[in-house]
């Protein structure tokens, strides 16, 4: 199979401001991130999406509130690309109070079920079913939503792969499967670790249609999850679609990365990287301009700083807290007898 | 003073004396070599596992021995369930222990089984090697200490270190068992040093380490709460109390006879175990204490541990999640009032 390239969908100038400033926000929030961290402020482990905005982006673009999403522990993109509070967020990776789970996730579990972000998810494959089972309350309740599963090439060898699609696929579910192929698993190659050359191939042995594109071609990516997406509201049933991508940074903060070839990071950085070929294809089909795209970076940087601020000024959540949340209707600490 | 090195470094070590006397001793796992088949990468650029632990292995034995898997739990686990059984002596390295999630149906209705079904004609000889522990701001799905679960499944042997040579010494034993054993590696103690023996050498599965003497009130302690009961029983000491920690170091087989013996001597008995309180090891031990040395205690066993609750990310929460000195203190405190009172 091929990348993808026919151009199908008409691109106006509003939704192309829109992803644009969603990738540009996922962009400075990981590079923040990654500067934070670097300087030990950051608790626990960090995962960063930045090198990968086109996919999540590209998708959820086409994604309203009632639509549910599920994502990996490289979970920040999905939820700045299905509208997650930027505050809320990057607070939440503080471990404070004001965090979209009260401090008690982290980077790891970052979710906001009013957005339908089901939530980033510490374990590689767990996302399958759990997209599958948003799929079945849509089609029960008949809600006209979709669910969207983002999973790494990783994931794709992970037993769940295969109980969550083929169920998606025998019931019809309204679920969409992206791939998101950056080549490695940790440190592992894809191509050392799976058994086929595209993980869109494996679509065939569950009778649904598997697409690759670029998925550092938005435009691409985009118009693959219109057809995707289309065919999910339809009553179509799932589709898989393969973004071949790439991460900027390592599989964690502290990560070296000598696995990675060095010409191939440096022409990821550069000629591929996703926002500057965005960029330029609004450009040449005068969707904006030089100085209005100018002007959106900056306010996104403000946003960004913004949210800095927020979270180092929150408060971190009270120690009664502790206990809370374990179940709905009542407490039990049982700590000491 | 012998050579000090780190509790990670201690676990390699391990490794390689068992690889370089059985070569039927393989390590598989997610990145437990690292780069796989990445043509420019130098063995000793690769990682050597997420946390750098089995750095270097892949060097002396090969990808052959040392072998990457595909993020595939119940793939990995399950085959060296079965070249166990079939004449390897493999080492598993699952991750995390939060990822048993992934691959119990291996461990518990596999692993642990077939000698039993099979009329005892079967053995499997596998180690799975484990992270656990909270503390390392790791959030809920990689923070547990799952050990507990683990001791209630009859086939397989438990075993959670606290000091560098014992992991190191109950590693090589638990690989030389014939038995599937589970060896719990807390992430928070791996840069901890400590004087390690050069060589090879056993710490026998099943016997407790008594790790300080003290005649008022005994507290076992698992893994990295050994520490946290050594802290306490310091401060215990300068208020007139002797605290005895034990250290069970193998949760299954347990040694009883070492904690029966332990609290006839003080007559008080304090459990202290990370893991949340349901069900738990404090709890089993607690209750065969209760059980078999009754006529022993003056007063009730207490129980430290976690709450009843996942472990939390935010650093606040967390710190008071895992058990305290100072709660172990104040419970010793409590429990040996009326002893103190009268003794001074």
């Amino acid at each position: 199979m091929e990348a993808s390239n026919t151009r199908t969908q008409t691109m106006d100038s509003h939704q192309a401001m829109w992803m644009y400033q969603k990738m540009s926000e996922i962009r400075y929030f990981e590079d923040t991130v990654h500067e934070t961290f670097s300087k030990g402020v950051l608790p626990g482990f960090v995962h960063l999406y930045a090198g990968e905005e086109a996919v999540a982006v590209g998708v959820c673009a086409h994604l309203n509130d009632k639509d549910s999403i599920t994502s990996t522990h490289r979970g920040h993109g999905h939820c700045i690309a299905k509208g997650c509070d930027l505050n809320g967020m990057m607070a939440e990776i503080y471990g404070k109070e004001t965090g979209l789970c009260n401090g008690k996730g982290g980077s790891m579990h970052i979710a906001d079920i009013s957005k339908g972000m089901l939530g980033a998810n510490g374990i590689v494959g767990g996302g399958f079913p759990l997209a599958t089972g948003a799929g079945l309350t849509a089609k029960l309740q008949n809600t006209g939503g979709v669910a969207v599963c983002f999973f790494g090439d990783g994931a794709n060898n992970h037993g769940t792969f295969h109980e969550g699609i083929n169920m998606a696929a025998i019931w019809n579910l309204p679920v969409v499967f992206v791939a998101e192929n950056n080549g490695y698993a940790e440190a592992t190659p894809f191509s050392y670790a799976s058994s086929c050359e595209n993980i869109a191939d494996r679509a065939a042995s569950y009778g649904i249609p598997g697409e690759i594109v670029d998925g550092k071609d938005a435009m691409a990516v985009y118009e693959a999850a219109a057809r995707a997406i289309k065919r999910a509201r339809n009553g179509e049933g799932p589709s898989l679609i393969e973004c071949k991508t790439y991460r900027n940074y390592g599989h964690f903060e502290g990560d070296a990365q000598k696995y990675k070839g060095s010409e191939e990071r440096e022409e990821h950085l550069k000629d591929k990287d996703a926002i500057l070929q965005f960029r330029q294809y609004m450009l040449e089909h005068n969707l904006s301009n030089e100085e209005g795209l100018n002007k959106l970076d900056e306010q996104v940087k403000a946003s960004i700083q913004a949210a800095v601020e927020f979270a180092e000024s929150s408060d971190y959540p009270d120690a009664g807290s502790l206990i809370t949340d374990v179940y709905v209707d009542y407490t039990n600490t049982g700590r000491e007898s | 003073m012998g050579r000090t090195i780190s509790f990670s470094e201690a676990i390699n070590e391990a490794l390689a004396e068992t690889m370089r006397r059985d070569k039927n001793v393989i390590l598989m796992g997610e990145d437990v070599a690292g780069g796989a088949a990445v043509d420019h990468l130098q063995d000793e650029e690769a990682w050597g596992g997420v946390m750098g632990v089995t750095q270097g292995l892949v060097q002396e034995f090969g990808r052959d021995r040392i072998l990457d898997t595909p993020i595939a739990e119940a793939g990995y686990v399950g085959a060296a369930v079965s070249a166990a059984a079939t004449g390897m002596r493999p080492v598993a390295e699952l991750m995390f222990n939060d990822f048993i999630g992934s691959c119990l149906d291996e461990v518990m209705n596999q692993g642990a089984k077939l000698r039993y079904m099979f009329g005892g004609k079967a053995k499997v000889p596998l180690t799975i090697r484990t992270m656990h522990g909270a503390g390392f701001r790791a959030a809920a799905q990689h923070s547990q200490s799952l050990y507990g679960m683990f001791t209630a499944i009859p086939g397989l042997k438990t075993v959670v270190p606290s000091t560098p040579a014992e992991a190191k010494g109950l590693l090589i034993a638990a690989i030389e068992d014939d038995d599937l054993v589970v060896f719990f590696e807390d992430k928070t103690l791996y840069n901890m040093k400590g004087e390690v023996p050069e060589g090879y050498y056993t710490t026998d599965l099943g016997k407790a380490d008594i790790k300080r003497e003290g005649s008022d009130v005994t507290i076992v302690a698992i893994g990295k709460q050994v520490h946290t009961a050594l802290e306490a029983a310091e401060q215990l000491a300068a208020k007139g109390v002797q605290a005895e920690i034990v250290d069970p170091r193998s949760l299954s087989p347990l040694d009883e006879d070492t904690i029966l013996a332990s609290v006839d001597k003080t007559n008080h008995l304090i459990v202290v175990d990370e893991a949340t309180p349901r069900c738990n090891v404090a709890t089993d031990i607690a209750a065969m204490v209760a059980d078999k040395g009754f006529d022993s205690l003056d007063a009730p066993i207490k129980r430290i541990t976690a709450p009843h609750s996942p472990v939390p990310f935010s650093p606040v929460l967390e710190d008071l999640y895992l058990p305290s000195a100072d709660t172990i203190v104040r419970t010793a405190m409590e429990l040996t009032g009326e002893d103190t009172a009268m003794t001074t």
